[in-house]
């Protein structure tokens, strides 16, 4: 049997373990030249598609992320996304978050395998 | 007494022992430093030398900035003490925030691996200092990402405070402003994209690298005797 202590801090625990999953995507800024975006757009008519203008080359990331809420969740992968994934000189960011699986209250864990809507990461 | 030069070394860089050698060649004691090491103690400047520190995983740069010996070197160069980066160096430089700017893939996306001709812009600076401007070096490039980009204020800036230091005659990766090499505020810290220590023998086609080696020698010890070589400019 938990004292009501050992319960208490293990309920914070899980609010604080609320899992999220997050997106980011990282492309150049306007304005900035993206050889490989035009690489890709002048390959394109060779395998007759036509058309196809604006092309910009970017990176994706995903990763989960443990927050209270969604809110906070989405603070935190930002200053992922601000301080590392994206050099601010030339790239920007676009951040999305969403709720995962939470983790089990009273000691039952994690869930090791939580669900996920998208397709594997490569 | 030889100046003495630290040599940063990241997993990945591959340049060191060139540029050991090309130090010692223009007349300095020139030692390597791990970048798991947290003190640059007792140098009288430092090189980040070229390659692919941490596997340039991101964009090059930007894990070697969170290297133990990126807050020494920062704090080194924050205290007036003098860095050079080369071609990779110059990338983790502007990456952790030591130079403006930064480089991405070269216009035309094809790795470069050629000797320019580059003119020195400007005589004010650590790696330049007693170099005429306008002359004119041939050295060596070797890389996939040195298309320098910045945004027009800090271009604008860079020309008013006369901070390019390097530029090449015919540029070969889209650099804007033809930029092959800049240098921070207190022109202390340079950055390049060209190889000047793969410049040090005839043996190897230019022994130009030595005219800003030297420069650097004189500027972190003016006592120091210039390397004859170092002379030419």
């Amino acid at each position: 049997m938990q004292s009501p202590i050992v319960r208490l801090v293990r309920g914070v625990t899980a609010a604080a373990s609320s899992r999220f999953s997050v997106l980011v995507e990282v492309r150049l800024r306007e304005g900035i030249a993206d050889p490989q975006g035009a690489t890709i757009e002048r390959a394109l008519p060779a395998l007759g598609l036509s058309g196809v203008t604006d092309l910009r080359a970017g990176k994706s990331f995903r990763f989960d992320i443990a927050a209270t809420d969604e809110a906070s969740a989405l603070a935190q992968a930002t200053e992922v996304a601000d301080r590392l994934l994206a050099n601010p000189v030339i790239e920007e960011s676009s951040v999305s978050v969403r709720p995962t699986a939470t983790v089990g209250s009273d000691g039952a864990g994690a869930d090791p395998d939580p669900g996920r809507d998208e397709g594997p990461g490569a | 007494m030889a100046p003495r030069l630290g040599v940063v070394v990241f997993p990945g860089t591959n340049c060191e022992h060139d540029a050991v050698l090309a130090l010692e060649r223009a007349g300095a004691r020139a030692e390597l430093v791990w970048h798991g090491d947290r003190a640059v103690r007792g140098f009288d400047g430092l090189i980040v030398p070229g390659g692919f520190a941490h596997g340039d995983y991101l964009r090059p740069g930007a894990i070697a900035r969170f290297s133990p010996v990126m807050t020494a070197v920062s704090e080194f160069a924050a205290s007036g003490g003098p860095v050079v980066g080369i071609c990779n160096g110059f990338q983790v430089l502007t990456e952790a925030g030591l130079l403006p700017g930064a480089l991405q893939k070269n216009r035309g996306l094809r790795f470069l691996c050629t000797t320019v001709a580059t003119r020195v812009e400007s005589s004010d600076s650590v790696l330049t200092r007693g170099v005429a401007a306008g002359t004119v070096l041939q050295l060596p490039i070797n890389h996939f990402e040195g298309n320098y980009t910045c945004d027009a204020e800090t271009l604008a800036m860079l020309r008013s405070e006369d901070r390019v230091v390097l530029r090449y005659t015919d540029n070969p990766n889209g650099s804007v402003d033809d930029i092959a090499g800049v240098c921070n505020e207190s022109r202390t810290v340079v950055g390049l994209m060209p190889h000047p220590e793969r410049a040090t023998d005839p043996l190897i086609g230019s022994v130009d690298g030595l005219v800003l080696l030297g420069a650097l020698l004189r500027s972190v010890a003016p006592g120091a005797r210039p390397p004859a070589a170092a002379t030419v400019a």
